[in-house]
């Protein structure tokens, strides 16, 4: 290939326990942008710091122009070509528009002065060809965030880069500033920059991208020209199962009865740059399902529901309870649990023992003053790490020193012993070994039989349909369908999750 | 307009708070409106507008340096013992003094950057050392310079009134403004407080500058102990006892954020002459004492710290 | 608990040495005597003088667990003071001057925590308010004079009372120690303050009442700081606004730090603060004591030894320097 500017051969990549890259290749070419996609663990990030410097492969070739670089810093890698824009921001919001475009080599004087007139002169012209508008001396903290997103882009491009990295620019912007980061895109495109393009969002990989390469548990699934690549078949290589395959598996029938009590009521709502408007009834006796990409709202949903974030409008109302003030506090009472998706950052404290996570939630409902007596507290802990089969040397070992699945059943122990009457489970499998999921699964199922209303969160199709009673499918921050019963399959929910745009291309 | 207006709004309020306070005092002691009571301002706030001047280089830079009162004490307790007791020729004791504050600052500034301690616990660290140096230099904790005439024909020099303490700290002011301004360092300086990563990542030089800032800071406290040497004539190892504390107040009141990345000297300035017309009003006023000047200090703290806070939030939402 | 168990090691054996070398120099170090129906002797000496750092270390404990610190400890000991001072002098009795001076403590530790944990500011900006105003406060209070206290006030017990031969500050201090070691073990505080330190997130997921623990821990710390300023005011038979609890700061975040404890907040342990309290103040105490060759070591040495040691404990815990020590034994292998 001629015109290949970046070539990335055979890339391995090892953390302690985990393959992030099995030999994953990767072709950038000028003037093109080249959209990166795949799940949570595809290997994505890994591939992207490997390209910008952050990280060095175990193995591997990575070339530029056809010569073999190795950057051992992203800076390093910028000046070598090749720039990336993160989701947060890498620039100084105090500084201005003009210092954080020109700052490291700015316009100065023989004496070593800055100078400042010929530095707002430059700007404005970097701006300008950039197709921006902007008062260059204003502070960044002043801006858009769109507008602080292109003055990154900006400030790369004019560093000569030749390929650019945008990782999840648009996941805070809305649609009229993703339209004009787009515009910015297509314009550097025909410039001849090569732009690897990262989000989670299928409507913008299409409206975009000229190729499509989909990772998946660290290797490369494949790489099209996009539109040769119809949305379902790129949904189904995200998620790794053949669209045809899943289209003829049918729902199991053991899912008959959800007309329990209505548990948890949400009318109209959202929360603005997180997810729209929705309307979700949870019913004892049911376990709900929410499928959808990453980034979809699911998270998000489940934040909502529980307090940890305020809602901008809308009403909840739990087991007949309208939460007003909401709060993880008021949930908790109302008899809410949730499972975060982030064990380490939201679930555990890590320097504790198995059993002060455990007791927790219920030390936290009580109040200070009402610590269990030591041999209650032993025997409950005992009870859980033996129902949900912990397997952990002791009691009083540092949560932080149990596995991924022991930390998660430590969690839903948590939770369980409070006898909640609503579960939120949000990626309860998630980095979890085979056995421990087949235990989470069937613990759902059997709580659903004793009467609890559950909310389970999954990015893998097999398992929301093996375990739910009902599917809410969101794309793009908004719920877009709902199936039942034998409705259910993995086909059924790739559908919604692909949206309306069946044919895939341009859209 | 409008768009100034709102970024410099700090500096703004700091400068009204000033005006007012200078106007009132002006209308209730006609001590005050004389020329030579302003000029005393600036000299007699010379060490503390020095040490406040290093503070905004530290705290601009997303740090702290509670370090700075004892250094001056031990600055003053060195150049009385090399001037005085060593009879070393000014020319040279001061710069040795200046370039041992510089050295100290340094040194912390290192511990910081390279084992990413916190400021606040390193620079109370070296508070302890500084005091205790201080301390240990004279058994009698303090040192007479007798009779060095080059340091008591400096004490007597001035031009318009300003003695040259205040010179000095005029001086340091405006190369401090011109330097945050003008110069590549001063910028890192603003964009390492702001965001450091951002600042590593845009190529700029993130450890010289770190280092740097608190080596800034602990110059300008060697100077603010020289400068009390020449207008006291003697070394004393107990001066400036928490000083750190009202140079942290001048330059949080003079609208710098203590979080780092917004504010400048010129803030400074302004601060410092608040505090100086906070602590000279006692002396107008037989039944006002003098600790109220640290309520108001404290009060006045209180009063920036949260307007910074409100615009935080305000400009968040 | 097992972790905590290794942490106490090194504290442990940092104060052996200490203890032999003093009393290798001095064989008396270890006598005790009863005179005058109250014990004394070095480590009777020590104990006593080090009662206020050790209930502002128990203080400082709690508010470091929870991954804040509060700078304004010395100047609410100051207020206290004078508050009990002022108040017995103008005829107060006892009971009032002592609960007004808790009272005043408790306000303190409440006003920094409501800052901290309502308005948002950060520990070391909140605290340093009162840092700087403390003592203006405290001044306003005693009209900016040392307010001396009647030699017969029963106040003054509290300074140099003793019970069974012990002083009354080593009983105040010890039993507030026993009584927050209690309270860690058989009530959740404790488990609170570490999992608000140790994670916020994941307290505010499980349902934890993240600012009131947070409020808890300054408004204890104001209380322990008022009841150290009680003791230094009985001490010296008066209230002193400008030297009381002077540097005492510095001492207590000493204290914990060597006891253990992580300045990131998340693990404590009372008795490791204990032992670290008792270290800094048998340093002291040594250096009084010491002599070499017939001439007595300045006191102000003390200073520069407790920097130093500061600097090298947060050095060693740092984890930039774990991360330099494997580098240097290959380099050495």
């Amino acid at each position: 290939m001629a015109d290949a500017l970046v070539e990335m051969r055979e890339i391995v990549k090892t953390y302690p326990g985990v393959v992030a890259l099995d030999a994953v290749d990767f072709t950038l070419r000028a003037g093109e942008i080249h959209a990166l996609v795949g799940e949570n663990g595809a290997g994505k990030s890994t591939l992207i710091r490997i390209l910008t410097g952050a990280e060095r492969p175990d193995r591997g070739r990575l070339l530029l122009n056809g010569r073999e670089i190795h950057a051992r810093s992203p800076a390093e890698a910028q000046r070598l070509g090749v720039a990336a824009v993160y989701q947060e921001i890498n620039l100084a919001p105090d500084l201005s528009i003009a210092e954080n475009l020109l700052l490291g080599r700015e316009p100065r004087s023989r004496f070593g002065w800055i100078q400042w007139g010929e530095m707002r002169r430059r700007a404005r012209q970097i701006v300008r060809s950039m197709g921006l508008e902007a008062d260059v001396s204003a502070p960044l903290r002043d801006c858009s965030i769109a507008l602080r997103q292109m003055i990154a882009v900006a400030r790369a491009v004019d560093q000569r880069a030749r390929v650019l990295v945008l990782d999840e620019p648009t996941s805070s912007l809305d649609a009229a500033e993703t339209g004009r980061l787009f515009d910015l895109m297509r314009r550097l495109r025909a410039a001849g920059l090569g732009i690897v393009f990262i989000t989670h969002f299928l409507e913008q990989v299409y409206a975009v991208s000229d190729r499509i390469t989909v990772l998946r548990g660290g290797r490369c699934v494949g790489s099209h020209a996009a539109r040769d690549l119809p949305r379902l078949a790129l949904v189904s290589a995200m998620l790794g199962k053949a669209a045809s395959a899943v289209a003829a598996e049918r729902a199991s029938t053991r899912r008959a009865d959800c007309g329990g009590a209505a548990r948890l009521v949400a009318k109209r709502v959202f929360r603005r740059r997180s997810i729209q408007p929705f309307d979700l009834t949870l019913r004892a006796g049911e376990v709900v399902g929410l499928a959808g990409l990453l980034g979809s709202g699911r998270t998000e949903m489940a934040r909502l529901l529980f307090g940890v974030e305020t809602r901008d409008g809308g009403t909840i109302s739990i087991n007949g309870a309208a939460m007003h003030r909401h709060s993880p506090r008021r949930s908790i009472r109302a008899g809410v649990a949730l499972a975060p998706e982030d064990r380490r950052a939201a679930g555990l404290v890590p320097r504790l023992s198995v059993r002060d996570n455990i007791l927790l939630a219920l030390h936290a409902s009580r109040g200070w003053l009402r610590r269990l007596p030591r041999r209650d507290q032993v025997a409950l802990a005992e009870q859980f790490v033996r129902s949900l089969s912990i397997a952990t040397p002791d009691l009083r070992r540092p949560v932080a020193q149990l596995s991924g699945g022991n930390q998660q059943k430590v969690i839903l122990a948590r939770w369980l012993l409070m006898e909640p009457t609503i579960l939120l489970l949000d990626e309860p499998t998630r980095g979890i070994d085979i056995g421990a999921k087949e235990q989470v699964e069937s613990l759902v199922a059997d709580l659903r039989v004793r009467g609890m209303a559950i909310v389970f969160i999954s990015g893998e199709l097999e398992e929301v349909v093996r375990v739910s009673s009902r599917v809410v499918v969101l794309r793009d921050r908004a719920v877009v369908g709902e199936l039942e019963g034998a409705a259910i399959t993995a086909g059924s929910i790739m559908e919604r999750i692909a949206g309306p745009a069946e044919g895939g291309g341009h859209a | 307009m409008r768009a100034n207006l709102t970024r410099h709004w700090p500096l703004l309020a700091t400068g009204v708070v000033l005006l007012a306070l200078y106007i009132g005092a002006a209308i209730a002691f006609p001590g005050f409106r004389t020329w030579f009571q302003f000029t005393r301002l600036f000299s007699d706030n010379a060490t503390l507008g020095l040490a406040a001047v290093g503070m905004t280089f530290v705290i601009l830079s997303g740090g702290i340096d509670l370090s700075v009162g004892a250094v001056i004490a031990c600055a003053s307790m060195m150049l009385a013992l090399l001037a005085g007791e060593l009879a070393w020729p000014l020319w040279l004791a001061a710069p040795a003094v200046l370039a041992a504050g510089a050295a100290f600052g340094a040194g912390m500034g290192g511990l910081i950057h390279i084992f990413r301690l916190p400021p606040f616990l390193v620079t109370l660290a070296g508070m302890f050392l500084a005091r205790g140096t201080a301390l240990l230099l004279s058994p009698h904790k303090r040192i007479e310079l007798g009779s060095h005439d080059s340091v008591r024909s400096l004490s007597l020099l001035h031009v318009a009134d300003f003695t040259l303490a205040a010179l000095i700290f005029l001086a340091a002011v405006t190369l401090s403004a011109l330097a945050l301004r003008w110069m590549r360092w001063g910028r890192t300086v603003y964009a390492i407080g702001s965001d450091e990563s951002a600042a590593r990542l845009m190529g700029l030089a993130v450890a010289p500058t770190r280092i740097g800032v608190y080596a800034l800071s602990g110059l300008c406290a060697a100077a603010g102990g020289i400068v009390h040497v020449i207008g006291t004539q003697a070394g004393d190892a107990s001066i400036a006892f928490l000083l750190e504390l009202d140079a942290i107040a001048a330059v949080v009141i003079g609208g710098t954020v203590l979080a780092g990345g917004r504010g400048s000297v010129l803030g400074t300035l302004l601060g410092v002459l608040i505090l100086a017309i906070i602590t000279t009003i006692p002396g107008y006023v037989s039944d006002l004492d003098s600790w109220w000047t640290r309520l108001i200090i404290g009060a006045l703290l209180l009063l920036f710290v949260s307007l910074q806070r409100v615009s935080q939030h305000w400009r968040e939402e | 608990m097992r972790e905590i168990g290794r942490h106490l090691l090194w504290p442990l054996a940092a104060l052996a040495i200490l203890l032999a070398f003093n009393a290798l120099r001095d064989p008396a170090f270890f006598h005790l005597r009863l005179v005058e129906g109250r014990l004394t002797g070095a480590m009777i000496d020590i104990l006593n003088q080090g009662a206020p750092v050790l209930l502002l270390a128990l203080g400082m404990t709690l508010v470091i667990g929870t991954g804040g610190i509060d700078l304004s400890v010395g100047a609410v000991m100051a207020v206290a003071g004078a508050v009990a001072a002022d108040l017995l002098h103008s005829g107060a009795s006892t009971a009032t001057a002592l609960a007004a001076a808790v009272g005043a403590g408790l306000a303190a530790g409440l006003w920094n925590g409501s800052l901290i944990a309502l308005v948002g500011l950060s520990p070391i900006v909140a605290t340093l308010i009162l840092m700087v105003a403390g003592r203006g406060i405290a001044q306003l209070v005693s009209n900016g004079e040392i307010i001396d206290i009647a030699p017969d006030a029963a106040i003054l017990a509290i300074g140099r009372g003793t019970v069974l031969g012990l002083p009354f500050p080593v009983l105040i201090a010890l039993g507030a120690a026993a009584a927050l070691a209690g309270v860690a073990r058989l009530t959740s505080l404790g488990l609170f303050i570490e999992c608000v330190g140790g994670n916020e997130q994941a307290s505010r997921y499980a349902g934890l009442a993240v600012r009131s623990i947070r409020l808890a821990a300054y408004a204890l710390m104001g209380v322990l700081a008022a009841i150290a300023g009680l003791i230094d005011a009985a001490d010296i038979a008066a209230a002193d606004a400008n030297n009381c609890g002077l540097y005492l700061e510095l001492d207590s975040i000493l204290a914990v730090v060597i006891g253990g404890a992580a300045l990131t907040g998340g693990r404590f342990s009372i008795a490791g603060s204990l032992l670290g309290a008792i270290i800094i103040q048998t340093i002291s105490t040594s250096i009084l004591r010491a002599d070499f060759g017939g001439r007595s070591v300045p006191v102000e040495l003390n200073l520069i030894i407790k920097a130093t040691f500061v600097l090298a404990l947060c050095l060693v815990q740092s984890s930039e320097w774990r991360r330099w020590r494997p580098l240097r034994r290959s380099a050495a292998a």
